[in-house]
Parts: C-alpha cells; sequence; structure tokens
C-alpha cells in the first residue's frame, strides 16, 4: 500500500482520479475549472475598480478559492508524506532530446535549469517565468477557461468550442517546444 | 463547514497533479514532443469515462447533493477566442510546462519560484480585460 502510493502513479489510475474531481464538483454543484481563480484573485485584489470585468460577486467563487488552497496543500503532502524522492520517470528519448537544449537529466519532479532561484533571477531566467505566466494567464481568459475547463469538462460535454481550444492549446505548445525552444534555450 | 469539502477535493486534486507527475515540466515536455503515451493516457481517460459520465447525468437526469438539477452550460459560439486564446494559452504551458492548477501545486510542492509564474498569470489576466473590447471573440 505504501509502495503503491509513494510511486508514481499510472496514468490510468490518475485520468481516473481527475475526471472523479470534475464529477464530485458537478455533484456539489459546481463545476470543474481552475483558471476561474485568477479573475477572482483579480478581484479582490481590488481590480473591479479599474475594469468591469473583475467588478462582479467573487464570493459565489469562494468554493473555488478554498479548491485553490486545498490544492496546495495536496501538493504539499504528496512532497512530504507521498514521495519516494525518484525524478519523475520520464522517457530516455525525452532525457537525451532535453540534453541537447542544456538540460541535465531529472533530478526531481522540475528542472533546476529553470526553476531554481539562481536561474530565475538571470533576466532570461526570470523572462521565461514571467512570459509563460502571463501567457497562461492571458491566454486562459481570452479562451474562457484552461486545462481542466476545457479540455476536461468541456470536452466530456463535448462542447466544439472546448474541441478548438484545446486544439488551440496543442497549437501553441507544439509551436513552443519545436520552434521556439531552440531559439530560447 | 460547506466549503470543507471543496478543500478536500482540492486537496485531493494536488495530490494526483503531483503523483501522476503531471505538474511537472518534464512531462509537459515529453508530451509535446510526443516521447510517451503517459499525458495522453491521463487524459484521455479521463475524458472518455468524462463523455459517459455527463452523457449519464444528462439522460438519468442526476441531481446535486442539494437536489438541484446538474446543469452544463453551452460556451459561446465562435472560434476566434479558442484558437487564438489556446494558442497563448498553449504558448505559455509549454514554456513554463505547467496550467494554472499546475502552478499552485508547485508552489505547495516547494517550488517557490512558481510564485513568479503564478504572479505574472494573474498580470496575463488583467491586462486580458484591458483590453479584451479590442480582441476578435
Amino acid at each position: 500500500m505504501i509502495e503503491f502510493v509513494t510511486q508514481p502513479w499510472s496514468w490510468w489510475f490518475s485520468g481516473i482520479v481527475i475526471v472523479s474531481i470534475m464529477f464530485l464538483l458537478l455533484y456539489f454543484g459546481q463545476s470543474f475549472g481552475f483558471s476561474s481563480n485568477l479573475r477572482t484573485i483579480c478581484s479582490i485584489a481590488g481590480a473591479g475598480k479599474v475594469n468591469k470585468f473583475f467588478d462582479f460577486n467573487w464570493k459565489s467563487q469562494l468554493w473555488n478559492l478554498v479548491f485553490l488552497v486545498g490544492a496546495i496543500v495536496g501538493g504539499f503532502i504528496a512532497k512530504q508524506f507521498l514521495s519516494n524522492g525518484e525524478p519523475v520517470q520520464i522517457s530516455e528519448a525525452t532525457i537525451q532530446t532535453l540534453s541537447q537544449y542544456g538540460f541535465a537529466a531529472p533530478q526531481g519532479a522540475q528542472p533546476n535549469e529553470i526553476f531554481s532561484w539562481q536561474s530565475a533571477l538571470t533576466l532570461k531566467g526570470f523572462l521565461v517565468l514571467a512570459l509563460g505566466g502571463f501567457m497562461v494567464g492571458f491566454g486562459a481568459r481570452y479562451a474562457g477557461g484552461c486545462t481542466s475547463g476545457h479540455a476536461i469538462s468541456g470536452l466530456s460535454d463535448l462542447q466544439i468550442p472546448s474541441l478548438v481550444a484545446v486544439i488551440g492549446f496543442f497549437a501553441g505548445g507544439l509551436l513552443m517546444t519545436h520552434v521556439l525552444y531552440p531559439l530560447i534555450f | 463547514m460547506r466549503l470543507i469539502k471543496f478543500l478536500l477535493v482540492g486537496i485531493v486534486f494536488g495530490i494526483v497533479m503531483a503523483k501522476s507527475e503531471a505538474f511537472s515540466w518534464y512531462r509537459i515536455q515529453e508530451m509535446f514532443r510526443f516521447q510517451a503515451f503517459h499525458m495522453y493516457g491521463i487524459i484521455g481517460i479521463a475524458v472518455v469515462l468524462g463523455v459517459i459520465g455527463v452523457a449519464l447525468i444528462k439522460k438519468t437526469g442526476l441531481r446535486d447533493f442539494a437536489g438541484n438539477p446538474i446543469l452544463f452550460h453551452p460556451k459561446d459560439k465562435s472560434y476566434a477566442r479558442y484558437l487564438v486564446g489556446g494558442t497563448i494559452f498553449g504558448l505559455g504551458w509549454a514554456l513554463s510546462g505547467a496550467c494554472p492548477g499546475s502552478i499552485v501545486v508547485n508552489i505547495g510542492y516547494g517550488y517557490l519560484t512558481f510564485l513568479i509564474v503564478f504572479a505574472f498569470a494573474l498580470l496575463g489576466t488583467f491586462f486580458y480585460a484591458l483590453i479584451k473590447d479590442k480582441l476578435p471573440h
């Protein structure tokens, strides 16, 4: 049991847990869509005074913020109590490809080359994190949802707009990975 | 008390994002390079079961815990916002290796530089609102 929990979870078990979260939220009268929290936090910070997009009753989204807090706690629990300390189990092919861009084989869940403070506080390192985050926040709101809202909730409801959004997610991801990475890294 | 259940579901979400390794930049790179089935398997089985479950909810008229009908809200019918917004999202997803959910899971996991990613995701959301009336939707 301990070993089952501390080793990385299989794709099928993880997928079942994720869709169960979507169904639980539906059963609780809400829907699975994480990026709405970004709008809510802007509202709480007072952005409604500047722009009417943020002038809404954010208290109706309090449940989602509590969910966000839970996600942080869940990440903490996973690290402290459910981890065997092994690096991520990515394929040998990916390790090889990434080494051409100067990335060492994984030592944890994230590459030090991007996410250590040492690289985050260089100009290039900072710009990678800042631009990445900015495009995620901008794109999610423009597209009306992120991976949870479109790829999980929207596709489950056979929504054509969500399919278009997911095609966009992949178009952008492939462009960044195959065209822009060689220029950046 | 009303909100505790969302905290618990959120904790499960954080744990599964970490334990599935879907919160890892490496896994996102592997996915966009088509070098493993892992991420496609996670999203694939979730969507297949999701489609079946949502169809059953609609067919049976299942109600939520409070007895209200479970409603699905159709998205606005258009293409520009989903395609253009989606592509911008994808650029950021591949660059930072994180979607909004996995950003906060990483913070909890101890990768605190994701605070920078999170702060700029908020800025991106704010900037969208400032220029949204000028964008095609």
